[in-house]
């Protein structure tokens, strides 16, 4: 099973929640997949999507689920502590863990050498971490919104991309329907 | 005047309630009032672009944001500045300890210092400098000014401003 497939079992899930995308492929295919004024897409920056959601999620009361990649955890470390030592209970980070850089051409990183990141969500602290196959992605997602409690979630994968079309929306309407929906009922 | 306290109440006026900070020794006094400050959430990051990632997500969810941090981070910072911040058209007021200016003890700091002007004004990034304990007077327009035009915006504040980092 690949991202893709995850993210179209789980779109279900996802579609009434405050999602933000890592930047690259991963954005392309759940905007292709189920665009949704509640999606916050990376056009840009990465490494950023586990901290922005970090700060959206300790700023407002809704749920906010990032969807991340191990690449982008790996090149932005330094997150996990910043999330472990700021609990904010309406925070899931699904880290989908296909062992490569997906976006680049399917290099391979070191989360699927000899690194755990769920290991290392661990280590720094983060206490509620559930490492899950891919075909589990969609129970352990559901189960984390009802549990109420921050959770990280590594979800191992096979790597590879679907074929999607780049984002064309302007930046500042991504970010302004987002807020929109953010404020919203 | 106690510097540290004015910021953080100009802070405080101005709604500012989600504050990342990245230490230097300069923004020692200033991080410890807005650590105990009531009404403003600080959240320490371990990287100057994570800081930013975590001030943009807590602008999307309705709280005005800050970052403190020092100039050599503009090195780190900006891809982020430019994709994320002024992509997305953000607003973040940026209150830099410029270390490497007068009165710096350490000559590498100064290696960051002749490029911090240029690189900011390279990113068309509205920039000011306190050099004088009275220039932080202005900090309560630069506020305003910020969240007026969703830029990110930089206070870059020297050893002179804070008293003198060599003579602590």
């Amino acid at each position: 099973m690949i991202r893709s497939e995850i993210l179209k079992e789980i779109a279900p899930i996802l579609r009434d929640q405050l999602v933000v995308c890592n930047i690259g492929i991963p954005s392309q295919e759940l905007h292709a997949i189920d665009d949704q004024p509640t999606n916050f897409y990376m056009l840009g920056t990465m490494g950023l999507a586990s901290s922005i959601g970090l700060g959206l999620a300790l700023s407002q009361p809704k749920p906010v689920i990032v969807i991340d990649g191990d690449g982008s955890i790996l090149t932005n470390l330094g997150t996990l502590p910043t999330i472990a030592n700021n609990v904010a209970d309406n925070y899931i980070l699904l880290i989908i863990d296909n062992g490569s850089y997906g976006s680049t051409g399917d290099q391979p990183t070191y989360a699927g050498q000899k690194t755990s990141l769920s290991k290392m969500a661990e280590a720094a602290g983060c206490d509620r971490v559930v490492e899950c196959q891919a075909e589990e992605t969609g129970r352990v997602l559901q189960e984390a919104l009802d549990a109420k409690q921050m959770t990280i979630i590594v979800s191992k994968c096979d790597s590879g991309n679907a074929k999607m079309p780049p984002i064309t929306m302007d930046p500042v309407v991504i970010r302004d329907r987002f807020m929109k929906a953010v404020q919203g009922a | 005047m106690n510097i540290d306290k004015k910021i953080t109440d100009d802070l405080a006026a101005n709604d500012v309630s989600f504050v990342t900070t990245v230490p230097c020794k300069q923004l020692a006094g200033v991080i410890e009032e807005i650590d105990a400050h009531e009404d403003i959430f600080h959240i320490p990051s371990n990287k100057e672009d994570e800081g930013m990632g975590l001030c943009a997500g807590a602008w999307m969810g309705g709280k005005r944001p800050a970052i403190i941090m020092q100039n050599t981070a503009i090195g780190v910072a900006i891809n982020t500045l430019a994709t994320l911040i002024q992509y997305y058209r953000m607003p973040l007021p940026m209150l830099i300890s410029y270390r490497g200016e007068l009165r710096e003890p350490i000559a590498c700091q100064v290696e960051m210092a002749v490029h911090t002007k240029a690189l900011l004004a390279q990113l068309n990034i509205p920039t000011y400098h306190f050099h004088h304990q009275a220039d932080v007077e202005e900090l309560d327009a630069i506020l305003k000014y910020t969240f007026m035009c969703n830029k990110p915006v930089a206070i870059l504040t020297d050893a002179n401003f804070w008293g003198g980092y060599g003579d602590q």
